[in-house]
């Protein structure tokens, strides 16, 4: 199930007044089974990016390979692709409509055409994943709060058992303790089953403690395509184009500028403490 | 594909008619459209058309952009001349062959009527055209501010045209979200019988509507929290003044009116039937 794009170009409204060069030439492989985390600056492309990957938006030239198939072939079934790529938008609460919670995650296995007891199944299955009580199954999803809609919408794309999972900023508006739970989730599901998970994050923390490989966008081309050690030593070029590296990297470069031999690859607080309690022994 | 829906297109440039009061333009238009149905005959098409001509000129609007706005009434200007064409009996015949008969008066109705036509679009997309949609509605409401005294509340009503039209871009953008993410999930907007698609609105339509309703509740008591009680005692930060130019322009338009009723009824002009 992996995907390569090969030299991807999106252009919006071509041929308009209002033309923008969205993505520039994207070469990206991602293999089956990786935790991709995207990350840029606001306005740098990931959102077209991501759109691509489940056929929403077709690129303007270019080549987009699923499982070895090129998507854009004549006769490809996008449909088909759909129920393998699960995209969940930001703020994906909105997408709701349904008279309970229960109806709604079912939408989506009823599109694949599964029966209304496989439905009933992968919803329960679903619903359990995000953590969500049975109490609610039946309530109407407006009566829910902000972070239980959520989960209800993100139940919604998991119960297409999909083969690869994007998220577009799946934590954004959630308060600490909401976005520990999603994403611990997120990488429970990523351990658990074999799919592909594809997060698009403002948060250099987040990716730098769940992502495999990290890719940086910026102005609509790819900046940095490595692992997150890699990419945050690098991290002079991220700020100058609007992104950072995590909040520990800093620290530790600053410790290692006093002279106390620590490594400065440290991406997440745990790695932090270990070190730093290493080099003070 | 929900971006190329424009209403009443605005084409900013610099000219003088862009820098009108918008009173001006709405009472003008008006007046123009009343002038196209003033006359019949040849020599008040002329003034017509040079009136308009002018305005385009004066206007700075590339007359390819005025075309195109014709585009979507192509069909239903075929329709006009096509019927007048051949089923206007008066005059002596023009031409006959099988079932088809044109006669003089089919083919002086029918090039009329679609002239007609024309320009009536063609006047009141200059009006849009340079006139953005927030100045309109202040027009409108200066203009309507005399029902105030018969109760009708005109204040209100300009408010809530100026809300709806800023709200129509976030709305359309925010349908196009909901698609996508109901597309993502395999939902099908295309296929089936009208009783099915119209069904597949659902899961576009609901989510819309309670994002409607919660941007109004918001806005609503945005609005409270800076005061804003209704029209009553209310003043605006731009208010419409006329200017030399808007008087100049409503004088333009009076003496066009006359001429243009004066000359066509009146000057003899004849160009083979017309």
């Amino acid at each position: 199930m992996s995907i390569k794009l090969e030299h991807l170009n999106y252009v919006y409204s071509q041929g308009t007044a209002y033309e923008k060069k969205a993505l520039n030439d994207i070469c990206i492989e991602i293999p089956h089974g990786e935790f991709v985390g995207i990350i840029g600056h606001t306005g740098s492309g990931k959102s077209t990016l991501i759109q691509h990957l489940n056929g929403l938006i077709r690129a303007t030239s270019g080549e987009l390979y699923y499982n070895g198939e090129n998507i854009y072939r004549e006769g490809y079934p996008m449909r088909g692709l759909r129920n393998e790529v699960g995209l969940v938008f930001q703020y994906p609460e909105h997408q709701l409509f349904e008279i309970d919670v229960m109806t709604d995650v079912c939408f989506g296995p009823k599109n694949q055409g599964l029966s209304a007891d496989q439905c009933k199944e992968r919803a329960l299955e679903a619903l359990r994943l995000v953590g969500l009580k049975e109490k609610y199954y039946n309530v109407s999803p407006f009566e829910l709060s902000g972070g239980q809609k959520r989960r209800v919408a993100i139940a919604g794309v998991l119960a297409m058992q999909p083969k690869v999972l994007v998220l577009d900023e799946p934590t954004a508006g959630l308060d600490p303790k909401g976005r520990d739970d999603i994403l611990d989730q997120i990488a429970y599901l990523h351990r658990e089953s074999d799919i592909t998970v594809i997060l698009v994050s403002h948060s250099m923390e987040d990716v730098a403690k769940y992502a495999d490989r990290l890719i940086v966008m910026n102005r609509g081309a790819v900046m940095y395509n490595d692992e997150p050690k890699r990419v945050f030593e690098h991290y002079q070029e991220l700020e100058k184009v609007g992104l950072a590296a995590p909040q520990v990297t800093y620290i530790m470069h600053d410790l290692a500028g006093r002279g106390i031999p620590v490594r400065t690859d440290v991406t997440t607080v745990a790695e932090a403490a270990d070190e730093i309690l290493r080099a003070v022994e | 594909m929900v971006r190329d829906i424009t209403i009443g297109q605005y084409y900013p440039a610099k000219s003088v008619v862009h820098r009108l009061d918008p009173r001006v333009k709405l009472v003008s238009t008006l007046l123009y459209l009343i002038s196209l149905f003033l006359f019949r005959s040849i020599s008040g098409y002329l003034v017509a058309t040079v009136f308009l001509v002018t305005v385009i000129r004066i206007s700075r609007v590339p007359f390819s952009f005025i075309v195109r706005g014709l585009k979507p009434v192509v069909l239903l200007l075929m329709i006009t001349v096509l019927f007048n064409l051949f089923l206007t009996r008066s005059g002596d015949v023009l031409f006959h062959a099988w079932i088809i008969t044109i006669t003089e008066g089919g083919l002086v109705t029918a090039v009329y009527m679609a002239v007609r036509l024309i320009y009536l679009i063609i006047g009141s997309s200059l009006m849009t055209f340079t006139t953005t949609p927030n100045e309109l509605t202040d027009g409108i409401e200066a203009l309507l501010h005399p029902l105030n005294k018969i109760r009708v509340p005109v204040h209100e009503v300009a408010m809530m045209m100026s809300i709806a039209l800023r709200f129509i871009p976030i709305l359309l953008e925010e349908t196009d979200k909901i698609m996508k993410a109901q597309i993502a999930r395999g939902a099908d907007f295309e296929s089936g019988n009208i009783i099915q698609r119209a069904k597949s609105m659902i899961p576009i339509l609901v989510p819309l509507f309670v994002s409607a309703f919660r941007r109004a509740n918001d806005l609503a008591m945005a609005m409270e929290a800076r005061c804003y009680r209704g029209g009553e005692g209310r003043t605006k930060m731009k208010p419409l003044h006329y200017k030399h130019r808007d008087y100049t322009a409503y004088a333009i338009v009076i003496i066009y009116v006359i001429a243009v009723f004066a000359i066509g009824r009146y000057l003899p002009l004849h160009i083979w039937i017309f």
